[in-house]
């Protein structure tokens, strides 16, 4: 949990912070859709849209903060933006 | 031969920082908490006290200060009053949510407007959900004790947290009492030597501290004060039983304090230097055949709630006197926090002395006459109040 006086003696901790808990809107990526332009990849600001090992791309749910704009920059559709369901 | 001196409640503050042997001390003048800094200040220029004593250029400064003291593992202490405290209001949250064992004397004051230099007890009640412990002096010689407590009690390693030992502007602070000074050394060997073991400054060790809380981890963080908080009631009683065994001066249990409460219908309660006056009272009409009791609330925060349900047992009539007010509500303080326990019993809520309006044996007399008789259960009625 967190130290006494919230005192941090270890470099790099904040990756334990889900800042996906802010998000009011979430991007749903529909992969049959997909085209591998990567634009997404590239846009997304959080650095959270990655291929995974088959070459699909995946949104990490844990850090999108659901901007919306891989859905602007997708030239195909592929990823919609909907409300967060909590 | 004791060492007794005849002194003011700021130079028993003053004597007892100094007995603690206080690394860092930084504090801003302000009326009545002055000849306090102005002791310490004399204690270290004269070499009678090995301490760092940082001059500010206010309050804000002065606590801003502390916590970074504080922040090294140094043993820190600051004092302030009124609008000083006020003006140290968003740091003090930072103090005790960094969970830095600062000691504060802080001189009951009124607050502006109109801008008043007296007693009363808004501005440490103002400053009440800070996290900090607060404690409330009697007389001078309480206000020494408390102190060297509050180094003890802060310190603790399940409590770390600041705490602030109010005492009555002018009253206490600018009356001159005989107060017993204890043996340096057994005041050391009593509060200890400070080793932190959550903050300090250790090149080879760096740390952050008061880094950034998100949504994610800050409520725990919030309910690891109040733990610490809880943990306190039990520690301030410890050590007030440990410093009664040492020094053979003992307060209540540490957290309150009753008198002739035993067989009284109607009790009295409150904090600070107006028990005394109080005692007084009692004793007289102890003569007259007539039993009345009061209670005193020490420690404010944490506030004993089952030590307090336990003493009020046997009363029918509560009389809660406050020095303080909630304007839109016209309640006081220790009204609001101590009647929602007490339901069974007629509740009244007295505002007395704001702004250094003087109490006197007459006036105690009438609210135990009110409270008994024409009163309507939590009620408000002011005293002293011109027609």
């Amino acid at each position: 949990m967190v130290n006494k006086g919230t005192i941090i003696y270890e470099p790099g901790n904040s990756i334990n912070n889900k800042t996906g808990s802010w998000r009011v809107f979430k991007p749903i990526l529909d992969n049959d859709k997909c085209i591998k332009c990567e634009n997404c990849y590239i846009f997304c600001p959080e650095g959270c849209i990655q291929p995974d090992e088959n070459g699909d791309f995946k949104i990490d749910y844990d850090y999108c903060k659901g901007c919306l704009i891989c859905e602007e920059e997708c030239p195909v559709k592929a990823i919609t933006g909907i409300r967060e369901e909590k | 031969m004791q060492n007794v001196k005849v002194i003011t409640g700021t130079s028993a503050a003053a004597e007892a920082a100094k007995l603690a042997d206080v690394d860092v001390i930084a504090a801003y003048p302000i009326t009545p908490q002055t000849t306090s800094v102005e002791k310490l200040a004399e204690f270290v220029a004269n070499g009678e006290l090995n301490a760092e004593y940082i001059k500010v250029e206010s309050e804000h400064s002065a606590i801003s200060a502390c916590v970074g003291a504080s922040a090294t593992g140094a043993r820190t202490f600051t004092a302030t009053s009124s609008q000083g405290l006020a003006l140290m209001h968003e740091i003090l949250f930072a103090a005790a949510g960094m969970r830095m064992p600062i000691v504060m004397m802080n001189a009951n004051r009124a607050l502006s407007a109109p801008i008043n230099i007296w007693n009363d007890q808004q501005d440490s009640i103002s400053q009440r959900d800070t996290g900090w412990i607060q404690l409330y002096a009697e007389n001078n010689q309480e206000t020494l004790d408390l102190i060297i407590q509050a180094f003890k009690i802060a310190e603790n390693e399940n409590v770390l947290l600041p705490v602030m030992v109010n005492l009555d502007g002018f009253i206490l602070t600018h009356t001159v009492e005989p107060v017993e000074i204890p043996e340096k050394e057994k005041v050391l060997n009593f509060v200890g030597q400070y080793e932190p073991k959550h903050a300090y400054l250790r090149p080879e060790k760096p740390m952050t501290q008061g880094a950034l809380g998100d949504p994610e981890w800050y409520m725990e963080t919030r309910h690891d004060v109040q733990k610490a908080q809880d943990v306190a009631l039990n520690v301030i009683k410890d050590v007030h039983d440990k410093f009664a065994e040492k020094f053979g001066r003992a307060y209540g249990n540490g957290l309150i304090e009753t008198y002739n409460i035993e067989n009284a219908e109607t009790v009295l309660i409150t904090m600070g230097s107006l028990c005394g006056t109080i005692k007084d009272v009692i004793d007289e009409l102890k003569a007259e055949g007539k039993e009345y009791g009061l209670l005193k609330i020490i420690s404010y925060r944490p506030l004993p709630t089952e030590e307090i349900k336990e003493a009020l047992k046997g009363a029918k009539n509560v009389a809660i006197l406050d020095k303080d007010i909630s304007l839109g509500l016209d309640k006081g303080a220790l009204f609001t926090d101590i009647a929602p326990f007490l339901k069974d019993k007629k509740t009244v809520n007295y505002i007395v002395g704001l702004g250094g309006r003087d109490i006197r044996k007459a006036n105690i007399k009438e609210i135990i006459e009110h409270t008994e008789n024409e009163a309507k259960d939590t009620e408000t009625k002011w005293i002293g109040l011109k027609e």
